[in-house]
């Protein structure tokens, strides 16, 4: 008598709960064994970069928000630099300071929003609604920013939308507080909890030379131990100023991502620390007529500054011909924007590499031959969000 | 003849109402305990500090629509619930609950059933339990449902065995399998009323039971069967309504029951301060000790990831068997060398 062996195919999503929203994986699965697993996206798809090149530049914007909805402010900040090296803006100090400022604080909300939803794919409930807790103190500094608690768009071409308010700086440094006593508790309930180190050590490993043949980036590059951080790599909105670390992990296993962006956090409040205690005075937006809105003083009280403001609002400024590609470390990994301009009011084209959908394009390598459970590990490590990846 | 009907009667319908009303009660429990170890305040809403919720719970499930899903096997569809949960409320028959007492004359023993091998019955009745779960996975023609199952029963042939050595110390000291005389064992006069409790004389046994245990009822850390960011709800997705319920239910009858048998096995029963001058106050300090064994198990839900199907595997054959093994062995030596 001979065997049979035959595989069952299983569909992971779009409606799971541990997808993080409506990736659909096709897994063939040999019992609990994965031996193969097919991600099939496009659940969430909205046309953002062909939105975008249908807008005017500045109107362009708030469509960044939507596309990694957990860290709006890094992409604001990934599209606005791309504009701004495209019309070659000089950009104030102070505008630099405060966009790393925020771009740390978003990285802490986007690694708080992760470590939270990991734990809960693993089974340990209660980190997600303790990493919210602290999350929610990033997002007072957003509504307070902004008024918006989640698409704040709050960064805009040339500088910010608005005046920072006058308790931001109190706010932020209840963020690094609460934050960096957070990070200590979730040391203590995953860090050495022998389950955790069981769920995650050596499952979804990914090995140096592979991670760069996927191109991969962001924590999980870093996690197979390449040191690459646009940060560091191509400083952009004045990173050279501040002083703080790259993490990097050996094995480039789960566990190892998840002290990475643990630590990431730490030196993210580094950061922050620094940007609040030697934050310049200065203006909030660049002083360029035509191109950013005049002070909303003056569009009251200067005729120029009204014509300004008109034109900007209803035909936005002309860009010149030509593409530019700029990245920037967004908590995920390498967000780049690459826009190129036709003369006119509206981008010819718009790209974006969203830093989750190629790091989800390892997904397969990281799970054939593991067990099912080890699938909602590997998802949970790779840190995506659909919203991303569909774009 | 009448007499003993009669008592039986109001015995079964008061432990059924104290386990039922436990059930509930433990769901909510359950979600106040999580709620305040998660910065939440749980329910509120339903009564004073939400202690209607379980009650709106049960009316919500009650009045909900039965969904069965087209491709069902519908005989065992329907038969699976009620496997897994009446298993759970038959253990209660044989728990003793306080301590023997004359009731308007009558000497009433306290205890539904006093079944002189009352330990084996509880042991054979809880295994019943998973088949409901095995059932419920492989009729309801859902993979993820099956996984549950399969899980579910690879899980129960793990821990069963070392569930079943982890009590033999116990049995081997007490030299009887009687629940009742169990506790009567456990008795003490002194003011040290803990001093007798088998938890000081079977501490690795203790740990090896309590473990096993929460494989067994499929809570947290080991609740792998329902899983329920891999495999949705496992072996009940696809139910619904008061099927539903009864497997909820279950769980949580389970839950009560397994606690239960630990505390009589290991603290004691009913027994504690002041139960000779007032009998009932036994049945407080059962419930009080029944109160703590659930808290722990919320606690640790509210505490631990959830283990991988082939480290829940090892664990189970590689460390919890050979541990319930060596107690066995060890206490076996020394009751036969009359060192206690």
């Amino acid at each position: 008598m001979t065997t049979v062996s035959k595989t069952v195919e299983l569909n992971m999503g779009p409606q799971h709960p541990s997808t993080h929203g409506v990736l659909r994986v096709v897994l063939e699965l040999d019992g609990e064994r994965v031996v193969k697993a097919t991600p099939v996206i496009g659940y969430l798809h909205t046309g953002i970069e062909k939105t975008m090149e249908s807008k005017l530049y500045y109107k362009a914007l708030p469509a960044t928000d939507r596309m990694d909805y957990l860290s709006p402010m890094s992409n604001n900040l990934g599209f606005c630099l791309a504009v701004e090296k495209l019309m070659d803006i000089e950009i104030p100090e102070k505008v630099k300071w405060v966009r790393v400022c925020l771009a740390e604080l978003t990285r802490i909300k986007s690694h708080l929003a992760w470590v939270g939803t990991h734990a809960l794919d693993l089974g340990a409930m209660s980190m997600l609604l303790y990493a919210f807790r602290e999350r929610e103190s990033i997002i007072d500094v957003y509504e307070a920013c902004s008024g918006q608690r989640m698409m704040s768009s709050y960064i805009r071409i040339g500088g910010l939308a608005q005046e920072l308010p006058e308790d931001f700086d109190k706010l932020v440094r209840k963020v690094i507080k609460q934050v960096a006593q957070g990070i200590k508790d979730y040391e203590d309930l995953l860090t050495n909890n022998e389950i955790f180190i069981n769920r995650t050590k050596n499952v979804a490993v990914i090995s140096a030379a592979d991670a760069l043949d996927y191109s991969l980036s962001g924590p999980m590059l870093r996690g197979s131990g390449v040191n690459y951080d646009v940060r560091k790599a191509n400083p952009y909105s004045g990173y050279e100023y501040f002083d703080f670390e790259i993490p990097l992990g050996k094995n480039g296993d789960a566990y190892d991502r998840y002290l990475i962006r643990l630590e990431e956090m730490r030196q993210s409040l580094r950061i922050i620390q620094q940007t609040i205690d030697g934050m310049p005075e200065g203006p909030y937006r660049a002083h360029l007529p035509g191109i950013v809105l005049p002070p909303k003083e003056d569009v009251l009280y200067k005729m120029e500054s009204m014509i300004f403001h008109f034109k900007i609002i209803t035909e936005g400024f002309k860009a010149p011909c030509g593409g530019v590609y700029q990245a920037i470390e967004a908590p995920k990994g390498e967000l780049g924007f690459y826009i190129q301009g036709d003369g006119t009011n509206k981008p010819n084209r718009v790209r974006v590499r969203p830093p989750s959908f190629i790091n989800l394009a390892s997904l397969p390598k990281l799970v054939e031959g593991r067990l099912f459970s080890d699938v909602v590990c590997a998802i949970g490590s790779i840190d995506i969000v659909l919203g991303e990846v569909d774009r | 003849m009448l007499e003993v009907i009669i008592a039986s009667s109001i015995k079964v319908v008061f432990v059924l109402a104290a386990v039922l009303t436990g059930c509930a009660y433990s769901t909510y429990l359950e979600r106040k305990v999580v709620g305040h170890l998660q910065h939440r305040i749980g329910p509120s809403y339903a009564g004073p500090y939400g202690l209607l919720q379980p009650i709106a719970d049960a009316v919500k499930l009650m009045f909900k629509e039965d969904v069965v899903p087209d491709k069902v096997e519908r005989v065992t569809f329907a038969l699976a619930p009620i496997i897994s949960f009446a298993p759970a409320l038959l253990t209660f028959a044989v728990i003793p609950f306080a301590k023997d007492d004359n009731v308007f004359g009558y000497d009433v023993k306290m205890v539904l059933s006093d079944l002189n091998i009352g330990i084996l019955f509880v042991f054979a009745i809880t295994s019943i339990g998973v088949y409901g779960i095995v059932l419920a996975g492989w009729s309801s023609g859902s993979k993820y449902s099956l996984m549950g199952g399969i899980r579910s029963s690879a899980q129960m042939i793990s821990y069963e065995v070392s569930y079943g050595l982890s009590i033999i110390g116990v049995i081997l000291i007490a030299n009887t399998l009687s629940l009742r005389e169990l506790v009567d064992q456990q008795a003490s006069t002194s003011i040290w009323f803990f001093a007798n409790w088998y938890v000081f004389k079977q501490p690795l046994g203790f740990l090896l039971y309590l473990t096993c245990a929460i494989a067994e009822t499929n809570r947290l850390p080991f609740d792998l069967p329902e899983a329920e960011s891999e495999l949705v709800a496992g072996y009940h997705t696809e139910y619904s309504s008061m099927r539903f319920a009864m497997f909820f239910i279950g769980e949580y009858a389970n839950m009560l029951a397994v606690s239960a048998v630990g505390a009589t096995l290991f603290f004691g029963g009913w027994q504690g301060p002041f139960v000779n001058e007032v009998p009932f106050i036994g049945m407080f300090w059962f419930a009080l000790k029944v109160f703590i064994f659930m808290f722990f198990y919320i606690w640790l839900r509210g505490t631990f990831p959830r283990f991988r199907y082939d480290q829940l595997m090892n664990f189970g054959w590689k460390v919890l068997l050979p541990l319930a093994l060596f107690n066995t062995m060890v206490t076996g030596l020394i009751v036969v060398k009359g060192w206690f």
